[in-house]
């Protein structure tokens, strides 16, 4: 085909002399846009391994990220072409990406609220409810808006038996003989038994073992000391520290003395803001049933 | 706010430095090509090919027209900020740390490492307005410290050179003669090694970055302790807001011993805190490495990091930003 020959070449011969450099064979590159929402399109030819033609369309937004005054210099160094390794720049290196992530800048405790600011349990739950958390249901006891289930009161006690875990057990304490239907419940455990008085007994002697989790790293005993002691003596504060890092791994124990002390601890502390977090008190031995007929 | 990534480095982030426009970004990293980009967007404009050994620090003139970087291959160069172009190389017996044009652009302090029997030594050049008829003779050569000199910087109307290092301790040297006219008290000081050192825009203070995981604000002229911030990490480097009472400090535990603890561990994030208050404000996450270099926009509405994870991110506030109170 004499009259095909000249510059133009055919692709049929193309196959045999891959070797050679064919960029001229390629459309040139083509820049569209930005149009008025800022979409840019940037199509350019390759070949790529196989000695295929192939086509790549970047589609970019460009947004405005701030309002800069730019000087008249600025405006000129924009126009500034490009020199060393970014001349022969690939559309496809994408050195430059926008964060899929949305950074924010991380308060250390929400704003306005000071280090020392006291909030009891019920203000922290209270103002939940107020964000719009109604749809928090506790799954152990029913509980609307009122706490998640990890953190429910009551979430050790209704272990043992499935039966407490449909309806609250505020319900519950008030049905006559304690009997639920299709649940079995202990003879010792329903109401008006008779229990065994050395449980109680044995509990109190116990050390009155305190369980802190949700600490802030950074907090150290004599912080947690500090915490504690306004609601009786304390007789050990302990803080797990992580071995390598020497930071807090985010719970402690703290003994009372005194029982009452120790219940006060839990009502008062339990759901309060300490550092950044909201701390979670709670008895460290799992407590046991006898208790369930007190709520 | 979704901060731009720029990779266009291939090792650890040494050293950032925004044009006095703020429109460029000059990004430092040990591999050997110190990098220009759109402070905008992140777009890369250029690289400045020559060097032969990591590049540990550059400035740029007030003009935005020279570029000069300090670097591990003993040597510092002059660059033309818009073509690339090597201009004059100052040659020396050991690594370049650290480099500062003066104001007016006509002299640079250059520091150099301590390296095979040699001391550490600041070293004062003057810069030409023509390149052909640029001198590589240091116009005073400033030795005594032990150790590395991490930073020099030049004081007040060039008539100090204010240096730290690896001993801890800041020295104000005349830069006339260069007699050591105050140095930091060891008691107040620093008790680790200083990475770091910025100025104020207005120059009348700076601060310091340390290992000894706490940053220092000192006054120019009377070397007298203003603040002290204290963080829970080592401090690679510092910044202030050129707008709001703000400090970043960048840091993070060793990169040696990242692989071997928790991610959480780390402490990677740029910690704001209150200039006065010296009071935490915030953290900006994002990085998986230390963070070895910070810069603020001298506009005080973005600010650039640049980590031992090879990536430099430019974060443009949000305005909520503007609008924290403590």
């Amino acid at each position: 085909m004499v009259s095909n020959g000249g510059s133009k070449i055919r692709w049929g011969e193309l196959e045999e002399d891959d070797g050679e450099d064919l960029d001229f064979l390629l459309p040139p590159k083509q820049i569209i846009g930005p149009d008025e929402h800022g979409i840019k399109k940037t199509i350019e030819y390759k070949f790529n391994d196989d000695g295929n033609k192939v086509k790549i369309t970047t589609t970019t937004r460009i947004r405005k990220l701030a309002k800069a005054r730019l000087s008249k210099r600025a405006i000129e160094r924009r126009a500034w072409p490009k020199f060393g390794d970014a001349v022969h720049e690939d559309v496809g290196s994408r050195l430059t990406m926008v964060s899929t992530e949305e950074i924010l800048l991380e308060r250390p405790r929400a704003p306005g609220s000071k280090a020392e600011d006291s909030k009891t349990a019920g203000d922290s739950m209270a103002q939940l409810v107020k964000g719009g958390a109604v749809l928090m249901v506790c799954r152990t006891c029913g509980k609307k808006g009122d706490h998640w289930t990890s953190k429910c009161p009551f979430k050790d006690l209704a272990q043992p038996s499935e039966g407490f875990v449909d309806k609250p057990p505020v319900a519950e304490a008030n049905m006559p003989g304690g009997a639920v239907k299709g649940a079995y419940v202990p003879p010792s455990l329903r109401a008006g038994a008779e229990r065994p008085a050395g449980t109680e007994m044995r509990r109190r002697n116990e050390e009155n073992s305190v369980r802190v989790t949700n600490l802030s790293e950074d907090t150290r005993e004599p912080d947690l000391l500090e915490l504690f002691r306004p609601f009786g003596p304390v007789s050990r504060v302990y803080v797990a520290i992580d071995q390598k890092t020497s930071d807090s791994r985010g719970f402690g124990f703290v003994n009372f003395v005194n029982k009452e002390d120790a219940q006060r601890a839990i009502d008062k502390l339990n759901g309060y803001g300490y550092d950044n977090l909201i701390l979670r008190v709670e008895w460290a031995a799992p407590r046991t049933n006898s208790h369930v007929l007190k709520f | 706010m979704r901060p731009i990534l720029m990779k266009g480095h291939e090792r650890p982030l040494t050293f950032l430095k925004y044009n006095r426009d703020g429109d460029l970004l000059f990004s430092c990293a040990k591999d050997h090509t110190p990098t220009v980009w759109f402070a905008d967007n992140g777009e890369r404009l250029g690289t400045y090919r020559g060097h032969n050994g990591a590049v540990w620090c550059c400035d740029v003139s007030r003009d935005s027209s020279r570029l000069i970087t300090g670097s591990a291959d003993q040597t510092a160069m002059l660059w033309d900020v818009q073509t690339g172009a090597q201009l004059h190389t100052f040659t020396f017996d050991s690594p370049a740390r650290s480099v500062d044009f003066s104001v007016g652009d006509k002299l640079a302090v250059i520091t150099t490492d301590p390296f095979m029997g040699l001391t550490s030594a600041i070293h004062i050049k003057n810069i030409s307005k023509d390149p052909s008829e640029q001198m590589s003779e240091s116009v005073l050569v400033l030795k005594g410290p032990q150790g590395r000199i991490n930073r020099a910087v030049w004081g007040p109307l060039n008539k100090t050179i204010i240096s730290a290092g690896e001993d801890a301790v800041i020295r104000i040297w005349d830069a006339e003669t260069g007699k050591v006219l105050k140095e930091s008290d060891k008691e107040i000081g620093h008790k680790k090694g200083i990475t770091s050192l910025q100025k104020s825009v207005d120059g009348s203070h700076f601060i310091t970055g340390s290992l000894d995981k706490s940053a220092k604000l000192w006054d120019i002229r009377s070397l007298t302790l203003i603040k002290n911030y204290t963080t829970e990490r080592p401090v690679n480097a510092v910044t202030m807001s050129p707008l709001l009472n703000h400090v970043v400090l960048g840091g993070g535990q060793d990169a040696s011993a990242v692989t071997t603890t928790d991610h959480r561990a780390g402490k990677f994030e740029a910690k704001f805190y209150d200039k006065i208050l010296t009071e935490e404000i915030g953290g900006v996450k994002g990085h998986f490495g230390p963070i070895n270099a910070l810069a603020f926009n001298p506009d005080g509405k973005s600010f650039a990091s640049g980590g031992e994870d090879g990536y430099v991110r430019l974060h443009h506030f949000d305005q909520d930003y503007f609008n924290i109170r403590i």
